[in-house]
Order: C-alpha cells, then structure tokens, then sequence
C-alpha cells in the first residue's frame, strides 16, 4: 500500500496505482489516446516501455484492442478524457468489454466541470449515466488522492470492468493511509440529525465538507458521507440514512438523469423512501470557464448545497 | 500447391459444412445464409488445415485465433466448429432458440471454439488486433486470423484498428475481406463505394493480396505468403459469392438474410451433391 499524503494530481494516483499493480502483476498493460501528456501515463510508459501501447486519437479501437487484451488474459487500463472513453467509445465499452464479460479498467479525466478550459465538447456530465447503464461494471468518483489509489487497487482485485472519473491536475488529500476504505462503502464524515448530504466526486464532497460547518451555524445539523462507488450502490448505508434523518440530499458533478441521484430516489421509493433534493447539472450542457465559475454556473457550490439543505430540513 | 487429395478432402470438408449450415438455418425458417456460405472455403482451410487448435482444448494456451468480425456469419462458424468437434453435431439445430448456445452473431462465452464476441461491425478487428498484439507481448509464435466484410468495412473502426496494427507491426495478424459485393440493403456500388479496397489497404501499410476465395491453393498460398511477412499485417482480399453454394441465394440482390423452407434446402442440397440446378 502507498502512502498518497504528497500526490499533487488526482491523475497521478490513479497513474502510480496502474504502476504499483503492474509491478506485482505481469499481466497489467495501460493504453493510451495521445493523452499521455494530460493522464501523466508517461510515467507508466517510463517504467514499463514494453506494456504501454499509444493507441492514437481512436478509442474506440482503444477501447476494443483493450477488451481482446482481455482475452489473451491481460489486464489493461486505457485512458482517455471522460467524454471519450465512455462517449466516443461507448457501443465498444458496452459489447466488446461488457457484453463479452472482457476486463478493462477505464480512466476517464476532466470529470465533470474539471474539464474547465477545454469547455462544453469536452465537459463530461453524461459519463456517469452512460456507465452506470453497463452491467456489472464498476463506476468510480473518488473524493482524495488515497481513496482513488486504494479503490483503483480494490477493482482490481474484485476482477470487474471499471469506468473511474477523476480530475486531472491538483489534488485533495483527505485520507491518511490507514483509513478504512472500501470499495461500495460510503465513508461516514460526519454523522447528522437533521438531513443527510451523500456526496460523490472530489469537488461536490469538497464542497459539502463546507456546507455541513455552514449549516451548523445556522443551527442545522448535516451528516456527510462520500460516496466513491457510484455502481454498485452502498444500499445499506443508504437505508440506514434514511431511517435515521428521514432527509438525503445528493451532490454530484455529473447529470440529474443517469446520475447517482437518481440512483438513490430509485433504490429508497422501493426499500425505505426518504424526502430528497439534488444538486447536479440539470438538462443542460457544459460549457467553457474556470472551475469556479463553472460550479457557480451549473448550480454545484457550498451556497447552493446549503440553500436546498435548509429548504429540505424544513420539509 | 496443395496436392490432389487435400484438396478434396477440404472440397468434401466444405460441402459437409454448407449442408449443415443451410439445415441450421432451415430448421429455424430463416437466417444470415449469404455472407455464412462467402467465406466456407476460407474456414475449412484453417480449420481443417492450417490452425493449431484442439477441439478438446477449446482455451488452449498458445492457440491459433480467429475472429469472425464480421458476426452474422456465426451459422457457417458454428457449422465448421461442429464438424471439427468443437461440440455435438445436434447443437445446430438449437440456432437462435431460446437459451442456445449458438445465438445468431458468435458469442465467446457460449460457444466453444468461438475466440471472440462478434456482431456489432468493426469492433471484432479492434479485437482481433489486441489478440494479435497479446500473442506478440506474451512472445507467442502463434497467430490471429480475422474474417472481415467488404460492407463491415464501411466502419470507421476499421480503419482505426488498421493504422494501429501496421504501427504495432503486427505480422502475426492475417486478415480475411469477404469481398462478396453486397450488403443488407443492396450492392455494395449502390451504397457505399468499395473501389480501390487493394489499395486502401496498402495506403495502411498492410501487406495486401487479392485471391480467389474459393480457390484453396491461392487461399494456402496466400496464407504461406503472409507469414512470410513479419513486420506488417497482412490483409487477403477474398473476391467472393455471397451466398455460394446456397443455390436459392445465389445471384440475387436480397441474399442477406433469408427465409429457407423445407423444399428450399432439400434442392440447395440436392445442388451441392452434384444435382441438377432449377
């Protein structure tokens, strides 16, 4: 296990869990989208020349070469910016992966509004439903630079497909090593009374660890978990929310439709409905700005996390 | 050159699989009978004389692969898997019913012998590609064969996967174009022009030949002539009938997908055992 306190990119977890797994298992490879600059999978390539393969601006064959890897008994991961890999990609990830039960584990970066200067053609908000979509694959949003390693090594134990979101460059480091992380588990941050805020993503949790002091002052009390796994749900964590506040807010970086949200309404109207309201991008596309406008634009800051808090708690 | 005899063992290899596969398709009413019958002769050859695979073995470490990219082919693949032993004779009579293991486009995870999952075009050679590029890393000296349609080359990935397997100079991927000149809808001229596919290939740097697909000393020449070549794939082009050896088939533009009665494959039988043609 590594010790992720100093990772200064969210990529470069990811990068260094696909490198600390190729050393313990020959049958690791990474392919690349002429991306290998932005996914720092150079790094990769410096260390195993001879098992990274630059498939050029083609993911679908990316993604296709990959799943028939799959079948010689190799595990490659292939990346590509989120709208690409799942997108571009997506009959290929869907029959040639899935349906041919092959074995992938997909990067996609410039989750959501990270993708920021590269504007709405590149602003992945779809991923999330699109992959959820997939049976039996694994999704991941991870919140820290230690819960992205640890959960990227966890799918690959568990010997599923995985699609894993992250942003690109800086990092948030929120786990020391040690914490119980668990891939399908949310992890508890805060325990609430009042309304529940289950958050997934690096910047909608970033943003609710704010919220929940925000609405403290106000006299609220919120309890905050991370979600990381999108797919397959932590459903009992989830009940259990439900029965104790009654009140569960999702924050998300992605769509309201196909996102995890929906998700979660679905799963508690059938086992243990609670009152719920979402912050997510609505029926809308991306567009270009800086990361801070973009959260201010579609609706996703700590102020508007808190504003649909309050309106639920009063519910 | 092949000698007499081995000739004619695959010409009885090939009729024997022509009549299963029309019965396959019989027995059900209706099916992909065309682009099943283009490529027989290409499928008896390496299955009956030129991969090293084991029917008892289907995963045998080090084999020889092939992929039917082009999917809908997947009763004459089933017919040559069957003949080769691969599963009972009787599994053919289950295509496409419920819960077989033989569904309508070729499913690894279902039928024994089958290499890879096929049906959306394209996407087989992008996997055939990584196959080929896995035997390479693994430092195999085995091959992957991969059979693809003069209309499934109408897909981009196509394209993509082949500037990506002359890049990686995979040499152990030998690939088949059924080049029989018809599509779903019509001929292929009357939908999307395929002129010049010889040279589209070579524009990719593959190394190119042009046969008769029905001929098996070019298809065993060429065959030998791509191995010779190691640092490129090598694309054979099979100029083909759709339909070849289907005798209601042949010749006529809506020979895709068919309905076979009775009748119908009792003549197209009658046909391939030296019968009279209507």
């Amino acid at each position: 296990m590594r010790d992720t306190s100093d990772v200064a990119n969210m990529r470069d977890a990811v990068i260094l869990a696909a490198m600390d797994l190729a050393a313990e298992h020959p049958e690791v490879v990474f392919l690349e989208s002429d991306l290998a600059g932005c996914s720092n999978s150079t790094m990769f390539q410096k260390q195993y020349p001879d098992r990274f393969f630059n498939c050029g601006i083609a993911e679908a064959n990316m993604v296709g070469v990959a799943a028939g890897l799959s079948s010689m008994g190799f595990v490659p991961f292939a990346h590509s910016f989120g709208c690409f890999a799942t997108r571009r990609a997506y009959d290929q990830l869907f029959l040639s992966v899935g349906y041919a039960k092959q074995r992938v584990i997909l990067i996609g970066t410039d989750a959501g509004v990270t993708a920021q200067l590269n504007g709405g053609t590149h602003m992945p908000f779809e991923d999330v439903g699109l992959t959820r979509l997939i049976p039996d694959l694994i999704v991941l949003d991870p919140s820290d630079t230690q819960s992205c390693y640890e959960l990227v090594r966890q799918a690959y134990e568990s010997g599923h497909s995985v699609y894993i979101r992250l942003r690109r460059k800086g990092s948030t480091h929120r786990y020391a090593l040690g914490t119980k992380i668990e891939l399908g588990k949310g992890i508890v941050l805060n325990e609430g009374k009042d309304l529940s805020i289950v958050a997934t993503d690096e910047a909608m949790v970033n943003e609710a660890v704010k919220a929940v002091e925000a609405l403290k002052e106000k006299g609220i009390s919120a309890g905050l978990v991370d979600m990381h796994t999108i797919k397959p749900l932590d459903t009992e964590l989830l009940e259990k929310l439900s029965q104790q506040t009654g009140r569960i807010l999702v924050c998300e970086n992605a769509r309201y439709a196909g996102g995890i949200g929906e998700a979660i309404a679905a799963h508690l109207a059938k086992t243990c409905p609670a009152k719920m309201d979402f912050v997510c991008v609505g029926e809308e596309f991306g567009e270009v700005g800086k990361q801070d406008y973009l959260m201010k634009r579609f609706n996703l800051t700590c102020a508007d996390i808190v504003a649909k808090a309050e309106a639920l708690a009063k519910r | 050159m092949l000698d007499k005899q081995t000739i004619e063992s695959l010409e009885a290899k090939a009729t024997d699989i022509r009549i299963s596969t029309i019965s396959e398709i019989a027995h059900l009413g209706s099916g992909h009978i065309g682009g099943a019958m283009s490529i027989v002769e290409v499928l008896t050859y390496l299955y009956f004389h030129e991969m090293n695979i084991d029917p008892s073995n289907p995963k045998m470490e080090g084999r020889d692969r092939f992929v039917c990219s082009k999917g809908h082919a997947g009763p004459s693949v089933y017919a040559t898997l069957a003949h080769k032993g691969f599963f009972p004779m009787d599994w053919l009579k289950t295509l496409n019913q419920g819960g077989t293991n033989l569904p309508s486009h070729c499913d690894m995870n279902k039928t024994p012998g089958v290499d890879f999952t096929t049906g959306s075009l394209g996407q087989g050679f992008s996997a055939a590609t990584g196959i080929a590029l896995g035997q390479k890393i693994k430092g195999e000296k085995s091959y992957t064969y991969v059979m693809i349609g003069d209309g499934e080359s109408q897909e981009g990935q196509i394209w993509e996967a082949a500037e990506f397997a002359s890049t990686q100079k995979l040499g152990n991927l030998i690939a088949f174009t059924d080049f029989n000149r018809q599509q779903l809808d019509s001929y292929t001229k009357d939908i999307i022009c395929m002129d010049n596919i010889d040279t589209r290939w070579l524009g990719f740097n593959w190394h190119v030949q042009r046969i008769n697909g029905h001929d098996y000393n070019q298809i065993s020449e060429a065959i030998e002539a791509a191995k010779k070549v190691t640092d490129r794939p090598s694309m054979i082009i099979l100029d083909t009938i759709k339909s070849k050896g289907y005798a209601p088939g042949e010749g006529i533009k809506a020979n895709h997908s068919m309905a076979i009665s009775h009748d119908d494959e009792a003549y197209a039988i009658s046909v391939l055992q030296g019968g009279a043609r209507k």
